[in-house]
């Protein structure tokens, strides 16, 4: 039963990185119509954010200790953050230690100038293009910004760790009545999953609740009809794309401490946040975040090691083979809506 | 007074004949480097240094190139010397190889195999290339070791851990100077043993593939023969980047040990997702749950940040050896002093093999007089050396692999520097870590003879 209980826990963390992803991606297929290969790229970038603004929170003028000596023998050269200049030690040491948290206050404009840029410089160029265009072109971007960030960063993860208030695990079994350290889970996988589920819930009110968001989803119903009522219905998708852009940032931000930040981790997400789409039904925004957390947990079952020794590899074609039996018996996915992408 | 009658004839014929004679010598020469591939003609040598300059190891491999580069520098007379200084063979003069001036070329093998044996012969066939070196991967070394066997050139290994590099997969035409997996698990074992206790159980998750299996075998054999019990070993797939499937069962299963047999990126992530899972501060059969990295690097060290502290693994040669334990690792501090004045941080172990490695070829032709394989190979099987930086060392010639001391080292609880990541808890002797060269883990292979190519 614990073992069970650990697998649902991991299986709708990996669900809430899903589903942070596919939301993206539908918003953007659903506004625009477009089929967005470089949304992986966009969860990286802001992996990325959280690791430049943890340097800058950084950023140190060289001390010269002369009572120690480097790996050359010469006197030893010590790295002291200006934070600790400006705030002393202390206060310095905890700003740079919650580095990942305050990231999201600077990914949040990087991502939206990003998402500004991408679709007013390339993605409005295709609108009207097959989706095999959008699909080479987005997917062509992805590895260009790909190997941006590896030319800057290199090729290796780089470690972007959580505060330390949110280091090691919590202790669930106490919690539900089992032997203390049967269930442990990371403090930092339980914020994720607490983060998902308030952007989540975030894009749903606003897009439920707002003006804007309600011309939004009269625009994805029917845009014509809503520019003919006067509308500048592309302006908002532009935005609607910012803020997609801007989801994708922010869950790559708060996926640093757990997977460290590394050039090609969009392209790892890519490919099953499509089935993700795809299994939830194209262009539901409430089925995509389903079926991640649905395909979520049951890559997690798939994985305890009693069905590994009983299938080998399950774990790494069970999210096809569902979407297999899911588009064989429902085409348009568990949500999906009449017309998405049967023209 | 002797008169000389200047004809057109006259001077065309004279010409011909001094010319004959003088190129004599060069021919005579080049005769004796005919009948081996890419044999060295005019007055420079060209290598090939095949790393991953791009894809997951792209930073291991910038390190075993500026290793390269260096090594290059100091066989022409250039820079330092570093351990040409201190290598006990007095053969290299530091005027290049033979007298020709060491020139090289580069190819990016990307961690694959196939495109690893693609830019070798690239440097084979295009770029006159007479040995190679370099590699992160034990795939890549296996497959472009094979090339190098088929085309008769001299395969120098860089970083290539797995046993079947010089076991079922040995070639008479490679050679290996970094240590293995079985080597790791002879290091370690004891020193787990000794510090955990006899009465364990130990769970391993492997990268499904080649290194992977080697790497469990020998760490699985080693800590049973001590009385460690192996309760599960789980493959995971290489392009794993999130393990916390694979971590959340290990607490409930029985074990108190869990051995992460990952390297790279993968050992970054699983070592970073047992840590975030708690295993480090766990308890299990009434035990501190414990966990090993049975092969470490700086690099991976470094990626993985403060979640190596406390963490045993073994090494191929640490940067401070020398300052730690004493004058047997003599030509480490000659290194590091190099390749810290020309690039600012200390090597890595990678950087360490590829720079010896090119050396050693270097030395071979040299004491052999001649670049054909076969004297190289006959120059290096059985090869004794020292001042290299890992003390004492023997090339054997069952299976061309060097046999040194292995380090045991521990992630620092309290690094002084980026650099300053590991410890070194003891070196483990050569005779602890030699085995037979038809031992089980290295049977099936042979090493066939050697080629001289063309």
């Amino acid at each position: 039963m614990d073992q069970i209980i650990v697998q649902v826990l991991n299986g709708l963390d990996k669900g809430s990185a899903y589903a942070l992803i596919a939301l993206g991606l539908t918003l953007i297929f659903g506004t625009l119509g477009v089929v967005n290969f470089a949304h992986g790229a966009l969860f990286m970038l802001g992996a990325f954010c959280a690791v430049v603004f943890s340097r800058i929170l950084s950023l140190s003028h060289e001390v010269v200790d002369e009572t120690r000596t480097d790996f050359l023998g010469n006197p030893m050269k010590i790295d002291v953050p200006y934070m600790h200049d400006i705030f002393g030690p202390e206060l310095g040491a905890s700003i740079i230690d919650w580095a990942v948290p305050l990231s999201i206050l600077f990914s949040i404009p990087v991502m939206i100038g990003v998402g500004f840029a991408m679709e007013r410089g390339l993605i409005k160029h295709f609108y009207k293009r097959p989706h095999a265009d959008q699909i080479l072109v987005t997917f062509g971007l992805a590895i260009v910004l790909q190997e941006i960030v590896k030319a800057f960063f290199g090729a290796n993860p780089i470690q972007t760790p959580a505060p330390e208030a949110f280091t090691g695990s919590f202790d669930f079994g106490v919690l539900l009545g089992f032997d203390p350290l049967t269930i442990m889970y990371p403090y930092w996988r339980l914020v994720y999953f607490g983060f998902a589920a308030l952007i989540i819930g975030a894009v749903f009110a606003f897009l439920q609740f707002t003006t804007f968001g309600m011309v939004v989803r009269a625009g994805m119903a029917d845009r014509e009809t809503v520019g003919l009522l006067g509308i500048d219905i592309d302006r908002r998708f532009t935005l609607m794309f910012a803020i997609a852009a801007c989801v994708a940032g922010v869950a790559g931000v708060m996926y640093a401490p757990i997977v460290a930040p590394n050039y090609h981790m969009g392209m790892d997400f890519l490919v099953l946040s499509f089935v993700v789409v795809v299994v939830g039904g194209m262009g539901s925004l409430p089925g995509a975040v389903f079926a991640g957390f649905l395909l979520g947990v049951l890559e997690s079952f798939a994985s305890m090691p009693a069905i590994v020794e009983l299938l080998p590899g399950i774990n790494q074609i069970i999210i096809y083979l569902v979407a297999i039996i899911i588009l064989l018996t429902r085409p348009r996915g568990l949500m999906g809506r009449k017309g998405v992408m049967e023209e | 007074m002797s008169r000389h009658n200047l004809t057109r004839r006259g001077v065309i014929k004279t010409g011909a004949v001094a010319g004959a004679g003088l190129a004599l010598p060069t021919y005579l020469s080049a005769a004796g480097h005919e009948g081996f591939t890419n044999a060295p003609t005019g007055d420079t040598v060209t290598l090939g240094f095949n790393v991953p300059q791009s894809g997951p190891y792209a930073d291991e491999g910038a390190d075993e190139l500026r290793a390269f580069e260096l090594a290059v520098e100091h066989l022409n007379g250039e820079g330092d010397g570093g351990m040409l200084q201190t290598f006990s063979s007095k053969a290299l003069e530091g005027t290049g190889i033979l007298g020709k001036r060491v020139e090289y070329v580069t190819g990016d093998t990307q961690t694959k195999s196939d495109a690893a044996r693609a830019s070798a012969r690239s440097m084979i066939e295009k770029d006159g290339a007479v040995m190679i070196s370099g590699g992160s991967s034990s795939g890549v070394a296996v497959a472009v070791q094979a090339l190098c066997q088929e085309a008769g050139i001299i395969f120098m290994a860089g970083l290539t851990h797995s046993n079947d590099t010089t076991g079922k997969d040995r070639k008479a035409n490679g050679f290996r100077h970094f240590f293995n997996s079985y080597m790791s698990g002879a290091a370690l074992a004891p020193i787990l043993v000794d510090q955990y206790g006899a009465d364990r159980k130990a769970y391993h998750l492997t990268a499904d593939y080649n290194w992977g299996y080697t790497t469990e075998e020998a760490m699985a054999s080693s800590t049973e023969a001590l009385g460690w019990e192996t309760v599960n070993s789980v493959k995971t797939p290489l392009t794993q980047t999130d393990f916390s499937s694979y971590i959340a069962p290990v607490l409930n299963s029985g074990a108190d040990v869990l051995v992460l047999n990952h390297y790279g990126g993968n050992m970054v992530n699983s070592l970073t997702n047992a840590v975030q899972f708690g295993l480090r501060e766990a308890e299990a059969n009434g035990k501190k749950f414990e966990i090993v990295v049975p092969l470490y690097s700086e690099l991976m060290a470094r990626g993985a940040g403060q979640n190596i502290a406390g963490i045993l693994g073994s090494q191929n040669w640490d940067w401070k050896l020398e300052n730690q334990l004493g004058a047997r690792y003599t030509g480490t501090n000659a290194f590091v002093q190099s390749f810290g004045e020309k690039y600012g941080f200390p090597p890595s172990q990678a950087a360490h093999t590829c720079y010896v490695q090119t050396l050693l070829y270097a030395d071979a032709v040299t004491r052999a007089g001649s670049f054909a394989p076969c004297a190289v190979v006959e120059a290096l099987e059985g090869f004794e050396f020292d001042g290299l930086g890992n003390g004492p060392t023997t090339y054997r010639a069952d299976d061309h692999q060097c046999f040194k001391d292995v380090v045991v080292v521990r992630g620092k609880e309290n690094p002084e520097n980026e650099f300053d990541l590991v410890e070194i808890v003891e070196v483990t002797p050569t005779e602890q870590v030699t085995y037979a060269p038809d031992h089980p883990q290295f049977a099936g292979g042979s090493l066939g003879s050697c080629n001289n190519g063309a």
